[in-house]
């Protein structure tokens, strides 16, 4: 799946977006959080306020304990500020 | 309509294209947002969206729109990019045979689209440059419409 960051997030894990091929037991959002983090000081300080990231599954926001099987793209990002 | 643009827009040219040569609409909402210097403390702003998903919040907040109001138009334009103090921002307006629809539906718009739509501010200023953090007033706000969707908010 892609995954993609944005704002500070992005910035904070110096990519934009990635291909990423979790293990099978990552079943959640924020399994694949916690997956995310574990594979870099970069990626553990990027979501290292874990409580204020939101997250998109194929551009529709979803809550962290829901279900990422058979997404396409998901997107991680600061809660937003435009307007 | 939406559209998510990096060029200036022209309110009253928007005005006129969305009333065209109806005659049934009688009243029309127009909100506009704008960059602020907040006192010399911002000399530029740069707003960094995530593209797809940007259309497709705002075309689900503009079909949830019409789906509570009976409105005979209604247009989202937000731009992105570098902006300075001053420039425009966001113009959301509505139009319906009578001005309550209106005036509702603009403001859910703009409610819907500061706690949904993906956009981030980054200010830059003599002080440097930072991450506009959200604000919670937006979040009530929005609460009161009752959006139902699976967001974390």
């Amino acid at each position: 799946m892609r995954v993609l960051y944005f704002a500070w997030v992005k910035e904070k894990a110096g990519i934009a977006a990635e291909e990423v091929e979790p293990p099978e037991d990552v079943a959640t959002v924020a399994e694949l959080i916690a997956w995310l983090k574990s594979r870099g000081p970069e990626f553990a300080n990027a979501f290292e306020r874990v409580e204020v990231i939101r997250a998109a599954i194929d551009q529709h926001h979803v809550r962290h304990d829901a279900p990422i099987a058979g997404a396409r793209e998901i997107a991680f990002f600061p809660p937003v500020t435009g307007g | 309509m939406i559209r998510v643009q990096q060029e200036d827009f022209d309110i009253g040219a928007e005005i006129a294209r969305l009333k065209g040569e109806r005659t049934d609409i009688g009243a029309i909402v127009t909100f506009t947002g704008t960059v602020r210097d907040q006192g010399g403390a911002v000399a530029e702003i740069t707003l960094e969206h995530y593209p797809a998903m940007t259309e497709a919040e705002l075309a689900r907040a503009e079909a949830d729109a019409n789906a509570r109001w009976p409105l005979q138009a209604s247009l989202v334009v937000h731009r992105y990019g570098a902006l300075k103090p001053g420039d425009n921002i966001v113009l959301v307006a509505t139009a319906s045979e009578h001005r309550d629809a209106a005036f509702d539906a603009a403001r859910f718009l703009m409610d819907y689209l500061k706690t949904r739509a993906p956009f981030w501010k980054r200010e830059d200023g003599p002080q440097g440059a930072r991450w506009v953090e959200a604000e919670a007033r937006d979040s009530d706000a929005a609460s009161r419409w009752r959006l139902k969707t699976r967001a974390a908010e």
